[in-house]
């Protein structure tokens, strides 16, 4: 056995174990905490599997974003938990659920050694065309050169998340601000931490961003990362989300999703495809995708984040 | 046994303990957790299959990857939709509960909202 398969088992028991404990443990909160972890010791195994783009977007999103959206909820819903608990199904229910969840597992194991030798890959044909991307990073040429349209569709997945999120607003509060429950000191740490990081924050979130076209990197994840920033200022009491009427927020939103689909489109007359790219044109539309895409990605993930609108803003 | 097909396993494993946690866990924030157990699984098991793919030099087949990227996009934006739909409707009530009988009988009709 070598070390580096050593490291691999240890790896797998630490989040089944990391896993098992999310799901046993009494207390949500505690239970959100372990999710978080869990998504860490999860960005691990991307790195072990090589995939650092992967990596890099699990730590941002299925860790960070994710938990913190997690905790935002556990801490309002702490008070419905002694009731909630006492709905535990019976005997009968909790092991037809083991049947079924050790089933279903038992059929997925059996597939994974199962999978077929050679495996199918594609890494060939991207590698193949990758020069007329003008992009260096393969993933990045399947996001926004091979596979674009899923990458489109995405966008809009995410704008359309933060349409269903704004509609649960009471009609009151409709065009308001959404708003983080905080309790923030204005002189304690986090209001010390909200001032000292988002400078060092912004440039890692768009050095990410921009690295992302040749090395790890892109997008999604430089987007979360600035999205984490202006959610600290405001956790932390420095800030305030603007009311969701605004125009400039509207635009900004559709802004990005609009830009892909005219470049999309306009593949049609210049190079004979939709979302084609006229040759030796390829690197500067995708950059100019990106670029359009990014205020668009960090205001709709923050706002996922924030929720719903709670209040009217100050007349 | 090598690295991916150990983390398959995991996969396989952690996909089961997701359904289990989401079939069992009267808490639905804890039902949410769950599916997002049941989702990272599938990742990983998605994953697993993109690293067996590694050729010409790369890490791993690039085009599952870029789709494990917008997988774990549209995961958070659906979670945090379903989250939003748990706290209105603890708005509502103050009460968050999936079951129907224990769910408050008077609920508060608003006529505008026909």
């Amino acid at each position: 056995m070598t070390l580096a398969l050593a490291v691999d088992i240890g790896l797998a028991m630490l989040i089944l174990a990391m896993a098992g404990w999310t799901i046993a443990v009494r207390d949500t909160f505690a239970s959100v905490i372990g999710f978080v972890t869990y998504g860490l010791l999860l960005t691990l195994v991307w790195v072990r599997l090589a995939m650092p783009d992967v990596a890099l977007t699990e730590a941002a999103m299925g860790g960070g974003l994710t938990g913190a959206l997690l905790i935002g909820g556990a801490a309002r819903l702490r008070r419905t938990e002694a009731a909630v608990r006492t709905e535990r199904p019976g005997m009968l229910t909790r092991t037809l659920a083991a049947v079924l969840s050790a089933t279903v597992t038992a059929a997925l194991a059996i597939c994974v050694l199962n999978l077929p030798d050679p495996a199918p890959t594609l890494a060939p044909d991207a590698a193949a065309k990758l020069g007329s991307t003008g992009v260096g990073n393969p993933v990045t040429a399947v996001l926004l050169a091979y596979r674009s349209m899923d990458t489109l569709l995405e966008a809009i997945v995410v704008l359309l998340a933060l349409f269903g999120v704004w509609s649960l607003a009471h009609d009151r509060f409709w065009g308001g601000c959404p708003q983080l429950r905080t309790h923030a000191d204005s002189e304690g740490i986090l209001a010390y931490f909200a001032r000292i990081l988002p400078p060092i924050g912004i440039i890692v979130g768009v050095y990410i961003f921009w690295i992302g076209a040749d090395f790890p990197g892109g997008k999604f994840q430089g987007a979360t990362i600035l999205a984490a920033m202006w959610l600290l200022v405001i956790g932390a009491g420095l800030a305030y989300f603007p009311p969701i009427s605004q125009a400039w927020l509207r635009i900004l939103l559709v802004a990005g999703p609009l830009v892909f689909m005219v470049i999309g489109f306009a593949g049609i007359v210049t190079a004979g495809a939709v979302f084609a790219y006229p040759i030796g044109f390829a690197k500067p539309l995708i950059l100019a995708i990106e670029i359009a895409l990014m205020p668009t990605l960090v205001l709709a993930l923050a706002l996922l984040v924030a929720g719903a609108p709670q209040r009217m803003p100050p007349q | 046994m090598n690295g991916p097909m150990l983390f398959g396993l995991c996969a396989a494993a952690l996909i089961g303990f997701g359904l289990y946690s989401l079939i069992v866990n009267p808490q639905p924030l804890r039902k949410i957790i769950g599916f997002n157990i049941i989702g990272s699984g599938v990742f990983l098991l998605f994953g697993t299959i993109a690293r067996r793919g590694a050729a010409v030099g790369m890490g791993g087949d690039p085009v599952p990857q870029a789709l494990l990227i917008t997988g774990i996009v549209v995961a958070f934006s659906a979670t945090a939709l379903a989250v939003s739909l748990l706290l209105r409707l603890f708005d509502e009530g103050g009460v968050v509960t999936l079951d129907n009988e224990a769910a408050p009988t008077e609920t508060t009709t608003d006529p505008s909202d026909t």
